[in-house]
């Protein structure tokens, strides 16, 4: 029936009708919203439960700044794999060899600094480069050559695990040079004058919620010039206030202790370029047309197979950035490095939204279901539960969270 | 007249926000061929749904009563055990399985969970010779066609002693043959006192078949006719449908004069395509056409005539395996080896099946209507959504596409609002030609016509449009000239002044007389 509203858009659509907004009221539109992102805003607040009643069973513990920082460093190499992860479900792939590759190239790059001392800029590069050839070259196996996803990458993650273990011929290869390190638990450094907060980050998120600020408002304004529907003026300050208000806190939190980690820089330019090209982007829109109907995207012009083969190797240079931070991070190279790293990003992506037929999802919907899962871990770790209940509850929150999307659609559905 | 098998009163069903049912009513004699019809969304599906107890008694309101009692189905095996069987729009077979196991599944042959294999050849058979087919029952169904499926169907619902049996839209995917033999069994199985409720859009087969016709509009049942009574024609059953009098069912053209010198639009030259599987098998056999700026070409042909094969292979070749021909635009010679070549050069083809081909279902309005046209509403790779919205906006008000919002998503929307939006997504393509697929299969009447105005705007505005379509009456209403194929042959062309349904039904079947 097509007065039937949904609970399942793929894209956070802005919300807006003119019609219902003068009878039904501000609560219908927002409400009517957020239906139409069940999903994430359900994430979105079971994640503030998370947090909520973890901060009050360990006694405001994981709300320090430090703890928060930790936070960040733990799960930066999930979030990242995460990002990519959600855009080859979205194109109605899996990749099952992330976990792999991130040891892969941890190994690569402490057989190039370490061994050969090749100097670090390079040696990224370098890194960078090798995953996008082993992204590329699974990419081609199942773009042009029509190998199912799932058996490429499931190849590759044995291949990949066996070539880390050649290479560094089963030990532990480390440690680092300094300079490699900062990229895993680097913070950015101190300047200007003795405050009690930390100068740089306090300056960083500040502009970024300027920068977020003018965009709402110039986004509002070309919706006016081109007459579309706008939210109305108080339900859109409210909003402002909550983005301003959450930046804030988060900003604070972290320049009170040692600052924003590096790693979360390149992490917000990967969600924010990410998310933009997803949202945004003719290749963005490619990629969730050809895993919402394969022959509909093949017949209205859509290159399926240059799509499908770029979304794995930018899976591949993800995986690589990973593992260059995983090895920073450990300051040392494993064979066993990224061991189950596919699976805890491929449970974000689920958690966060991602179907398993593909063409649904966000890139805010991995993070937000990266940190679900990461939140947990840490907070289970304050806690002292052992990992091995550890892993019983993040297999529950999977189930329950696809669960609950599951039943939520049936609910509204047919 | 024998007295009603299955009466229903005062049916109401709504869902969350709408109202699909508003007091149906609908009384069934023994041993008839009862027809509903109606515009789509009217409500026909849903009654059925809440008769074969797939929507479960307690969800609606009102009475069932069958064979005199009153019944309260929980699920859909409730009333098979009653002897209510429905065969969905959509066949619901396993391709990998056999016609035997099909027609048992869920029902098996078994002893203690084994499955008695003698027995379930041996009534498999019998049934399958009961609706006319002499395949083995060990052949998998994705081996047969579709029209033989849909008798697997039929037997199927006789394995679980059917009494009344529902068909919903059985025909919409089968050539006239096939319909054909379809109906045969249907009236085959009245005789053996097999009550049946067809829905169907096809007047035609409802005169042929049906013995009384109960219309339903808006959710509600409007009338009850007899089929046999002389004042009950065609015009008669569609002005009930959609409650005004159509006194002409196409809008207005006037015939075009073809320009004389200028080169078509679009021509194709002997064109032959292999079948993508069976390479030795020519789908489409040496075909020429044109079609010029302005001009309605329409091409007619049965089921297996080539006609969407010759569209999509000539479309980037989707289709088969090209092996001759060449393509002009406007006197040049161009390459459509790829989609994006085809839609560079001004060619769009509107696919014949919206829901698989053309339309990304769980994406909004919008994004399916940029899809083939994103660097129209783009800077630099960069999608304007505030254009691409206004876009999208401006189809939905001249398309008249139902929706509250074109963040809707499309699968949502019924059949004709779904065309609309494949057709509005081709349209902003900007093609010069466009080749329309069966454009009104499967939707109501109303959103027919207007569909049609869209074609004939286009036309107007001097594009050329090949209008590949099964319903004859549709051709003669719209084309300038009219094509037939048959089994991938060219067999014949017309204008519009001298093609009639006699006319085009012999060339379509020329040359399967010959062949077999």
């Amino acid at each position: 029936m097509s007065t039937d509203v949904t609970a399942k858009s793929p894209a956070p659509a802005p919300p807006g009708k003119s019609g219902a907004a003068a009878g039904g009221g501000l609560l219908q539109l927002m409400l009517d919203g957020m239906r139409r992102n069940m999903r994430q805003y359900g994430m979105l607040i079971a994640l503030g439960l998370i947090v909520a009643l973890f901060a009050v069973w360990t006694d405001g513990d994981l709300l320090l700044p430090r703890n928060i920082s930790n936070l960040v460093l733990q799960n930066s190499y999930i979030l990242i794999l995460a990002i990519g992860m959600m855009l080859v479900i979205i194109a109605g792939h899996i990749d099952l060899s992330v976990g792999s590759l991130t040891a892969f190239v941890g190994a690569f790059a402490a057989v190039l600094t370490v061994q050969h001392d090749i100097p670090w800029p390079v040696a990224v590069v370098l890194c960078l480069l090798a995953g996008a050839l082993a992204g590329a070259l699974q990419g081609y196996f199942i773009a042009y050559l029509g190998i199912p996803s799932f058996i490429v990458t499931l190849a590759g993650m044995l291949t990949f695990r066996g070539v880390t273990e050649i290479l560094l011929e089963g030990q532990t290869l480390g440690p680092f040079p300094d300079s490699l390190k900062k990229i895993g638990n680097g913070f950015l450094p101190e300047t200007g004058p003795e405050t009690n907060y930390h100068n740089l980050t306090l300056l960083l998120g500040l502009v970024l919620i300027a920068f977020v600020v003018l965009q709402e408002l110039r986004d509002r304004k070309r919706q006016q010039e081109f007459s579309l529907d706008t939210l109305p003026a108080n339900i859109f300050v409210l909003k402002l206030v909550a983005i301003v208000a959450a930046l804030l806190t988060v900003t604070l939190l972290l320049a009170s202790y040692k600052g924003a980690p590096i790693v979360l820089i390149i992490l917000g330019l990967l969600v924010v370029g990410y998310g933009y090209v997803m949202r945004n982007s003719i290749f963005g829109r490619h990629i969730y047309a050809i895993g919402g109907n394969l022959p509909a995207a093949k017949l209205s012009g859509v290159k399926d197979k240059k799509v499908t083969f770029y979304v794995f190797l930018n899976m591949g240079v993800l995986a690589a950035l990973a593992g260059l931070v995983v090895a920073a991070r450990l300051n040392a190279a494993s064979p066993k490095a990224g061991l189950n790293y596919e699976l805890e990003a491929i449970a974000s992506a689920f958690i966060g939204g991602a179907s398993m037929s593909g063409g649904v999802g966000t890139v805010l919907g991995a993070i937000i279901g990266g940190l679900v899962l990461g939140v947990l871990n840490n907070g289970m770790n304050l806690l002292s539960v052992g990992t091995d209940w550890q892993q019983v509850i993040k297999g529950m929150a999977l189930l329950a969270a696809v669960g609950f999307d599951v039943w939520n659609k049936r609910k509204s559905g047919s | 007249m024998a007295g009603p098998v299955l009466e229903m009163r005062s049916i109401v069903k709504t869902f969350p926000g709408v109202k699909a049912l508003s007091d149906v009513k609908l009384t069934v004699r023994q041993g008839e061929v009862h027809a509903i019809c109606g515009e789509n969304g009217a409500g026909k599906s849903t009654l059925m749904k809440v008769l074969s107890g797939v929507h479960p008694h307690g969800t609606y309101e009102g009475d069932i009563l069958f064979e005199g009692e009153l019944c309260s189905f929980k699920d859909i095996r409730a009333s098979e055990q009653r002897g209510i069987v429905i065969i969905h729009q959509e066949l619901a077979l396993v391709p990998y399985l056999s016609l035997a196991e099909n027609i048992f599944l869920g029902n098996e042959h078994a002893t203690r969970g084994f499955i008695n294999w003698n027995e379930t050849l041996r009534h498999a058979s019998e049934l399958l010779r009961r609706v006319g087919l002499d395949d083995h029952p060990e052949t998998r169904v994705a081996d047969i066609g579709v029209g033989k499926q849909q008798l697997v169907e039929i037997a199927k619902a006789l394995s679980k002693k059917v009494k009344l049996l529902i068909l919903d839209e059985p025909t919409a995917a089968l050539n006239d043959e096939d319909s054909g033999k379809l109906l045969d069994l249907i009236l085959e199985l009245k005789n053996q006192g097999i009550t049946s409720i067809i829905i169907s859009h096809k007047l035609n087969e409802i005169r042929k078949v049906a013995d009384s016709v109960t219309i339903i509009r808006d959710g509600q049942s409007i009338e009850t006719l007899d089929v046999k009574a002389a004042e009950t024609t065609e015009d008669r059953i569609i002005s009930g449908m959609v409650g005004r009098d159509l006194d002409h069912r196409f809008p207005e053209r006037t015939p075009h004069e073809a320009e004389v010198g200028a080169a078509p639009a679009l021509e194709i030259r002997d064109w032959t395509v292999h079948h993508p599987i069976d390479q030795q098998r020519k789908v489409v056999d040496n075909v020429s056409i044109n079609v010029r700026r302005g001009e309605i070409v329409g091409i007619a042909g049965l089921m297996g005539a080539g006609r969407t094969e010759l569209a999509m292979s000539v479309f980037g070749r989707t289709y088969g395996r090209y092996a001759g021909g060449t393509v002009l635009k406007d006197g040049r010679e161009i390459r459509t080896k790829s989609v994006p070549e085809a839609v560079k050069h001004g060619i769009a083809y509107v696919t014949e099946d919206r829901k698989h081909y053309g339309l990304n279902l769980i994406d909004t309005i919008n994004r399916n209507i940029s899809l083939s046209a994103l660097d129209k509403v783009s800077k630099r790779g960069v999608v304007d959504e505030h254009e691409e919205r206004q876009v999208a906006e401006r189809y939905r008000k001249s398309m008249n596409i139902k929706a509250p919002t074109v963040f809707e998503p499309v699968g949502k929307l019924s059949g004709g609002n779904q065309q609309k939006v494949v057709l509005s997504k081709w349209i902003f393509a900007g093609p010069d030609v466009l080749i329309l697929d069966e454009p009104t299969r499967g939707i109501d009447v109303g959103a027919k016509y207007e569909i049609y105005t869209v074609i004939d705007k286009l036309a107007a505005e001097g594009k050329a449009v090949v209008f590949i379509s099964s319903e004859l009456p549709e051709l003669l209403g719209m084309c300038d000239r009219i094509y037939t194929m048959a089994a991938g042959r060219l067999t014949g062309e017309f204008p519009r002044a001298e093609a009639t349904q006699e006319s085009l039904m012999r060339q379509m079947t020329k040359d399967k007389e010959v062949t077999r």
